[in-house]
C-alpha cells in the first residue's frame, strides 16, 4: 500500500491526468482525464468501450508511461482460460527435478516400513513441487504482484467468452487470487485495470456494475486537431486543419466503416510525406484508401469529394480565424 | 468535506436516475457518492462525467443520465455555491434568475409602512428576495416529501403543501388585515400579486419533480404488470415491450448461472487420474488433473403447439430459449399443430417476429393432433434425444379428441434427461374436455402452468439451476 501514496499525489487532480498524458503523448479529453482520476481515486477498473481506433489501448499504454509504472497487457480471445491469464505449473522443470532428485528421494521412500508411509513420506515431499519456484505467473498474476504496482490492459475484452468474465469479476472486485496448493495472493498496490471492448458482444452486466464505464467515441474536431498536431507535428497548422475538417465531414456520411482516428493520423503522416501543404480533390482521391477501408465506402466518398472539400476548406478558414 | 453536502442531493438524484430507467445498484449508488465527493460539486460538467462513468454502462444508459441529469440540476435554484449570508436565508443558494414579477428588483421595493407585521413569507416576497424564496420553497419541498410524487393528479395536492409549509395561511392573513385598513390596500394588492407568482414557481417545482421520480415508478409498475400479464393476450405495443423485457430476463439468467457453474469448476487435484495420466512419464505429475464437479450445460429440445392461444406463447418461450443460448449447450425447436417441423434454422437465422411469421406460414394455426405430431417427431427426431436432453413441450394438451399417443411420450422420457410440459392453461381445466393433459403428465418430470413470463422465468431459472449444481 505503502507506493500507493505517491501515486496519489501524482493523479492529484483532474488537471493532472491531463497534464500527464499529455506529457506521455495522449490528448486525453475531460471526460477521459475523470474516468482515469477516478479509476484511481476509488480503486475500480475502467471498462473503456467505443469503436475501433479512437485510442483505447493507446490510453492504457500512455497512462503506464506516464505513472512510470509498468504496463501488463493482456489480449482476450476467445477460449482464453486461467492457464494462460493467471499462472500455469512449470511442468518441465518440475520433471527434471524430480528426475535429479530421484537420488534423494531413494532413501527417503527406501526407509519406509509400508506404503502407506512411503505416500505418507511422499505427500510431505510432494509439496515442494507445488510452490512458487514451479509456477509460471501469467499477466494477471504479474500484475498482482508487480511490487509498485502496475497498469493491468485487459484488451478486448469481449473476444473472451462469458466463464472468463465471471472470472475477471472475481479477482477485480478484491484484487486477489487463490491458488489452491499456494494460498491467497493479494495485490500489494491494486493494479490500475483498464479493460477495452469493441462491443463484439454485450458484456454482463456483473461485470459492467463492477467497472467505471468510459464511452469513448469519435473526438470533436478541436480535440482531433489536437490529437494530430502531437501525434504528426509535421503537418502544418493550416494543413491540419483542413485534414481534420475533412475527416469529420466523412463521418457525416453513411459508410460502412467511419474512418477513426487511427486513420485521421495515418492520412496525416501520408500527405507529409506527400509534401503537402493543402488538399485537392486529387491528393484526396489518391490517398482515400488510407481513409477508407471498404471499396463500396472509396466509391461512395469519391462521389463527395468536392463539395466535402469545400466545406473542410471553409471550417478550416473559420477554425484559424 | 463536500460529503455532508452532496449526500442529500445525490440521494434525490439517485432516485430521479433510477426513475429515469437506469438500474443503480446499492454498490453503484455508493460509489456515486464517492466519484461525486472526489470531482466535488462545484463543476457541473465535471460532476456529469464522473456521474456518468458510474451510473450509465450502455449507450442507451449514458443517453438517458444525461437526460436526467440536465433535468436534475438544471432546477432553477438549485445552487452548490453558498450565497454570501442573508439575514432573510442563512446559507441560501444563489437567486437563479427566473422570469417574473420578481426578476426586475423585487416585486414589492423594501416599503414596509402600513400597520401589519409582515410574516417571514410576506416580507420576503415583498423584498423580491429570490434566493430566500427558492430556499424556502426546496426545504419546505424537502419537509413534505415531494420526491414520493408518483402520479400527475397529484400535483395540485403537492403544490398546495408546499405552500402551506412555506406559511400560506399566515399569508392569507396578513393579506386579509391589510385588506381592512384603507392604507394596506396597496401593499394587499402587491401581496397578492406575489402569491400567485410564488403559487406558478411552485407548481413547476412540482411538475418537475413528477417528471423526474414518477417516470420510473410508472415503468416500473408497467414491468410488473407485464411480467404478470397473460402471454396470449397481448397488444402489439406490449408485445414489443414484453420481447425487450424477455431479453433482458435470460441475459440475467445466463450470467448468473455462468457465474455459478465458474465458481465450481476449480476442483481439487484427482490423483487418482493424475497418476493414470502420467503413466507414460513414470508417474511424475507432468500432467496434473483436477477434480471437477460434472457440471454440464443443459441441452435443450423445445416442442411448441402453435395452433391457437398457444401460438403466442410459444414465441415468447421461443425469444427466451434462443435468448439463453449461451447459457446453453445446444437448442433445438420444433412446432407442431397436426404434424412437427424443425424450426431452428428458422431461429438462429431471423429475428423472433420474422421468424414466428414464417413458422406459422409453413405449418399454420390447423387444428391440433399431438398423436400425428409426435408420431412425426418419433419418425425424425427421436434418435436425436440423449440422456443428456432435456425435452421441454408447451401446450395445452388439447387435441380435438384424436388418439394422444401417450406411449410415444413415454419413449421420449425414456430416452431424454427429462421431459418438463408447460402448458398456458389453467390447471383447473387440465384434463377436462379434449385436454389429454392428465394423461401425459405421469412421463413428465414436471408440468407446470406457465401462462406469465413469471412463471416462465421460474420454470427456467429451475432448469438451470438444477444444472449449475
Ligand atoms: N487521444 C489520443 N492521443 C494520442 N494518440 C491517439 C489518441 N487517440 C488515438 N490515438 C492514436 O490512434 C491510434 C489508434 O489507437 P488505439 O490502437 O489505441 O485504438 P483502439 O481504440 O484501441 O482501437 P481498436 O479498437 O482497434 O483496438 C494509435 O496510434 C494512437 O496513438
Ligand atoms: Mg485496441
Amino acid at each position: 500500500m505503502n507506493d500507493g501514496g505517491m501515486l496519489q499525489r501524482r493523479v492529484a487532480s483532474i488537471e493532472a491526468v491531463e497534464a500527464g498524458l499529455g506529457a506521455a503523448g495522449y490528448i486525453a479529453s475531460r471526460p477521459i482525464a475523470t474516468a482515469i482520476y477516478l479509476a484511481q481515486r476509488l480503486e475500480k477498473p475502467v471498462l473503456v468501450e467505443g469503436p475501433a481506433g479512437v485510442g483505447k489501448t493507446e490510453l492504457a499504454k500512455a497512462v503506464a508511461r506516464w505513472l512510470g509504472l509498468p504496463l501488463v497487457r493482456m489480449q482476450c480471445y476467445e477460449g482464453l482460460d486461467e492457464s494462460k491469464a493467471l499462472y500455469e505449473w512449470k511442468y518441465g522443470k518440475q520433471l527434471l527435478y524430480t528426475q535429479i532428485l530421484k537420488d534423494r528421494l531413494a532413501p527417503v521412500l527406501g526407509e519406509a516400513a509400508s506404503l502407506e508411509q512411503a505416500i505418507e513420506r511422499l505427500h510431505g515431499v510432494g509439496d515442494v513441487f507445488f510452490s512458487r519456484h514451479f509456477l509460471e505467473p501469467r499477466p494477471l498474476l504479474r500484475a498482482l504482484e508487480a511490487p509498485a504496482g502496475a497498469v493491468l490492459l485487459i484488451d478486448e475484452v469481449d473476444k473472451s467468452d462469458q466463464e472468463f468474465e465471471a472470472f475477471l469479476l472475481e479477482l477485480l472486485s478484491d484484487y486477489q487470487v487463490t491458488i489452491p496448493e499456494i494460498g491467497t495472493v493479494r495485490a500489494a498496490v491494486p493494479p490500475l485495470v483498464l479493460l477495452t471492448s469493441n462491443a463484439m458482444r454485450d458484456l454482463g452486466d456483473a461485470l459492467k456494475r463492477r467497472c467505471l464505464h468510459l464511452h469513448i467515441g469519435f473526438p470533436d474536431p478541436k480535440l482531433e486537431a489536437r490529437i494530430v498536431a502531437s501525434r504528426v507535428p509535421e503537418a502544418a497548422a493550416g494543413l491540419r486543419r483542413q485534414i481534420v475538417a475533412f475527416v469529420q465531414g466523412l463521418r457525416r456520411l453513411d459508410l460502412r466503416k467511419l474512418p477513426s482516428v487511427s486513420e485521421t493520423i495515418d492520412w496525416a503522416q501520408v500527405l507529409v510525406l506527400l509534401h503537402a501543404r493543402e488538399l485537392g480533390a486529387d491528393l484526396v482521391r489518391e490517398t482515400l484508401n488510407v481513409l477508407l477501408k471498404f471499396e463500396s465506402d472509396i466509391r461512395a466518398a469519391d462521389s463527395q469529394i468536392a463539395p466535402l472539400l469545400f466545406r473542410a476548406r471553409e471550417e478550416a478558414a473559420t477554425a484559424a480565424a | 468535506m463536500t460529503a455532508p453536502l452532496a449526500a442529500p442531493v445525490l440521494r434525490d438524484f439517485l432516485r430521479a436516475a433510477r426513475s429515469a430507467g437506469l438500474r443503480v445498484s446499492t454498490a453503484e449508488g455508493l460509489d456515486a457518492i464517492r466519484a461525486a465527493e472526489a470531482v466535488g460539486l462545484a463543476d457541473r460538467a465535471t460532476l456529469r462525467d464522473a456521474l456518468s462513468l458510474v451510473l450509465a454502462k450502455t449507450a442507451e444508459e449514458k443517453r438517458r443520465f444525461e437526460e436526467c441529469f440536465a433535468l436534475f440540476f438544471g432546477r432553477e435554484g438549485f445552487r452548490e455555491v453558498p450565497a454570501p449570508p442573508r439575514p432573510a436565508a442563512e446559507g441560501a443558494p444563489e437567486p437563479a434568475a427566473p422570469e417574473g414579477p420578481g426578476a426586475a428588483g423585487g416585486i414589492g421595493g423594501g416599503d414596509m409602512g402600513g400597520g401589519a407585521t409582515p410574516s417571514p413569507l410576506g416580507r420576503m416576497l415583498l423584498a423580491g428576495d429570490r434566493a430566500g424564496l427558492a430556499a424556502a420553497m426546496e426545504q419546505a419541498a424537502e419537509a413534505i416529501g415531494l420526491s414520493n410524487i408518483s402520479v400527475f393528479t397529484q400535483v395540485n395536492m403537492y403544490a398546495r403543501r408546499i405552500m402551506e409549509r412555506m406559511g400560506l395561511e399566515e399569508l392569507e392573513d396578513e393579506i386579509a388585515a391589510l385588506r381592512r385598513d384603507p392604507a394596506g390596500a396597496e401593499r394587499a394588492a402587491r401581496l397578492e400579486l406575489a402569491r400567485d407568482y410564488l403559487r406558478g414557481e411552485v407548481r413547476e417545482l412540482v411538475q418537475r419533480n413528477l417528471l423526474l421520480f414518477a417516470r420510473g415508478e410508472t415503468e416500473r409498475w408497467r414491468e410488473e404488470m407485464l411480467r404478470q400479464a397473460r402471454l396470449a393476450g397481448l397488444d402489439r405495443r406490449d408485445a414489443e415491450r414484453m420481447r425487450v423485457l424477455v431479453r433482458a430476463i435470460a441475459r440475467r439468467l445466463a450470467t448468473r448461472y455462468a457465474r455459478v457453474r465458474r465458481r465450481d469448476r476449480r476442483g481439487q487435484l484427482d490423483a487418482r487420474r493424475t497418476l493414470r495420466r502420467n503413466m507414460a512419464w513414470g508417474g511424475v505429475p507432468f500432467r496434473t488433473v483436477w477434480k471437477q464437479r460434472k457440471v454440464e450445460k443443459p441441452r435443450l429440445f423445445v416442442l411448441c403447439d402453435v395452433s391457437g392461444s398457444v401460438a403466442a406463447v410459444a414465441e415468447f418461450l421461443l425469444l427466451f430459449v434462443y435468448s439463453l443460448h449461451e447459457a446453453l449447450s445446444g437448442v433445438r425447436a420444433f412446432a407442431f399443430t397436426s404434424g412437427t417441423i424443425e424450426v431452428s434454422e428458422i431461429l438462429e437465422r431471423e429475428p423472433i417476429e420474422q421468424a414466428i411469421a414464417q413458422i406459422m406460414g409453413r405449418i399454420g394455426f390447423g387444428s391440433s393432433n399431438y398423436g400425428t405430431s409426435l408420431e412425426d417427431f418419433e419418425k425424425g427426431w427421436m434418435q436425436a434425444v440423449d440422456r443428456r436432453t432435456t425435452v421441454i413441450v408447451l401446450g395445452d394438451g388439447r387435441g380435438n379428441r384424436t388418439e394422444p399417443r401417450v406411449d410415444i411420450l413415454q419413449r421420449l422420457a425414456g430416452r431424454a434427461k427429462q421431459v418438463i410440459w408447460l402448458n398456458p392453461e389453467h390447471p383447473a381445466s387440465w384434463g377436462s374436455g379434449d385436454s389429454d393433459m392428465l394423461r401425459y403428465a405421469p412421463h413428465c418430470r414436471l408440468v407446470a402452468h406457465c401462462a406469465t413470463l413469471a412463471q416462465l422465468e421460474r420454470v427456467i431459472g429451475d432448469l438451470l439451476r438444477d444444472h449449475a449444481g
